[in-house]
């Protein structure tokens, strides 16, 4: 059992960090800003997602992985709003330096 | 298994500094406030894993706490950022 | 040792960039930026309860008083620009500041090994106080006078800030009106994230006592939550003249002086507990406590208040 739990473990973590260098290569490589933003939001809540996941068996029971959902949904709510105030700034000229 | 962590800690935190690069480069306001975003989620991620491997839960703490914060310094700064002033009043 | 290596490389590269940025919005970006790193700097060291500290205060509410000031001064005409310091000037600045940076390194590397320390007093003497953080002991037990200073110095604060009032604006709200944009996200994410920050707050609070947290870190939370809603255009902050509000801020300090003082009186020192009280004594000030600050540490981010027009 423990070792099942090791092995999702090790592929949720993994898995995760793959979306972690998937959102990093987007922000290094994309041309402008509203596509570095789509990488960074998309791709990295994603591989927290799916960090916690990972990291669900060993939380130490019913409270502990209930504050680690608590942390990915409150990343989910905060970045859901301010992706799109990010995003409007990037609209117009006046937004650059 | 906490080694494992350890290194995914490792290479989520190199991810995070690798993307700091790129918003230190900018140009635009809005890659100084993805600054915030990338630290809050990347930060986050490397907390867990580390508190995980080391078997220290008060770091969830951190990571809520950092969770907040970094969703307020972020909204606070998506408000404050010099916006483009056609006609001289905000958009909306 | 490769991640604090990065650590401290990208530490030192975002402080270097928000100093050497030309607009003040970027440099407070880039300020905050620097506070979440040096957040996850303290976890390194295992100093939780500082880096705890550093989120809460160091990255998110001295950057939104920034941010504030940024804003502040984008709305005022340009200010005459004194004429840059000379070359002699600028070599003398230049020499200061490299004599303080050798003064601090010296003083690291002239500590003595082992550093002084003591930390084995403080777990020796942890179990009289009932508590399980080594560091509350040490702010609310073994260095309680150094804790009230400080909760003092935070009331200081708003007074001095509110002392900034221009005239015809005393007792009224502070801060300026916020502009009401309709700003769909920022309302939702301003209805949603206060009840559960709120709760984030508390538990932050209470395990202070046996796990890294406590009152500072706990009432930084609540004061963000509060001006949430207030960025939003949802609340108005209450008028300065409110009874209630000078009430709230000042019964911190004051409900901590009472009990020091009642220790002065049964035990023969300020700010000694009985035997065997410690602990519920501390709960008390601690939550009295977090509700002053958490009050004050809004204020001083909404600021003086403005005359009505």
């Amino acid at each position: 059992m423990s070792l099942l739990a090791d092995v999702f473990t090790i592929v949720a973590v993994l898995a995760g960090l793959v979306f972690f260098i998937a959102g990093t290569a987007g922000l290094l490589r994309f041309p402008d800003t509203a596509s570095r933003l789509h990488a960074l939001t998309k791709a990295d809540h994603l591989g927290l997602g799916l960090i916690v996941l990972g990291l669900l068996p060993r939380a130490g029971g019913m409270g502990g992985a209930l504050r680690l959902l608590a942390i990915w949904g409150l990343v989910l709510v905060s970045s859901a709003a301010v992706g799109p105030m990010v995003a409007r700034l990037t609209r117009g000229p006046e937004g650059r330096e | 298994m906490a080694e494992f962590l350890l290194v995914a800690a490792l290479l989520v935190f190199a991810t995070v500094v690798a993307g700091l690069l790129r918003v230190l480069r900018g140009p635009a306001v809005a890659d100084r406030i993805m600054a915030a975003q990338l630290l809050g989620t990347g930060g986050i991620a490397a907390l867990l894993l580390l508190g995980a491997a080391t078997a220290a839960p008060a770091l969830a703490d951190v990571a809520l706490t950092l969770a907040l914060l970094a969703a307020f310094a972020s909204v606070a700064m998506a408000r404050t950022a010099p916006r483009q002033e056609k006609g001289g009043e905000p958009r909306e | 040792m490769i991640a604090d290596l990065l650590l401290a490389a990208a530490i030192l590269a975002v402080a270097v960039a928000s100093i050497l940025a030309r607009r003040t919005f970027t440099a407070v970006a880039l300020f905050i930026a620097y506070g979440l790193l040096l957040s996850l700097a303290w976890v390194r060291l295992s100093a939780i309860d500082v880096a705890l500290t550093e989120a809460a205060i160091g990255a998110g509410l001295s950057g939104v008083l920034l941010l504030g000031a940024v804003r502040r001064l984008a709305s005022r005409a340009e200010a005459p620009a004194n004429p840059p310091p000379g070359a002699a000037m600028t070599v003398l600045i230049g020499i200061a500041c490299a004599c303080v940076a050798a003064a601090l390194g010296a003083v690291i590397l002239l500590l003595p090994e082992p550093a002084p320390s003591l930390a084995p007093q403080v777990a020796a003497n942890l179990p009289t106080t009932g508590l399980g953080n080594p560091v509350t002991g040490v702010l609310m037990s073994f260095r309680a006078l150094d804790t009230l200073l400080e909760s003092a110095v935070v009331l200081l604060a708003v007074i001095c800030v509110w002392s900034l009032t221009p005239d015809g604006g005393w007792g009224g709200a502070p801060g300026a009106a916020q502009p009401i944009l309709g700003d769909g996200p920022l309302l939702l994410l301003a209805r949603i994230l206060p009840p559960l920050g709120i709760v984030v707050a508390v538990h932050i609070l209470w395990v202070g006592k046996d796990a890294p947290g406590g009152k500072f870190q706990a009432a930084a939370i609540l004061a963000a939550m509060w001006l949430l809603p207030w960025m939003a255009g949802l609340v108005a902050p209450p008028r300065i003249a409110a009874r209630w509000l000078r009430l709230t801020v000042a019964v911190g300090p004051v409900v901590f002086i009472a009990i020091g003082l009642a220790g002065a009186v049964t035990e023969g020192a300020f700010l000694a507990y009985p035997p065997g009280w410690a602990m519920p004594l501390i709960l008390v000030i601690e939550i009295v406590l977090t509700a002053s600050i958490a009050v004050a540490l809004a204020l001083l981010v909404i600021g003086p208040p403005v005359p009505e027009p």
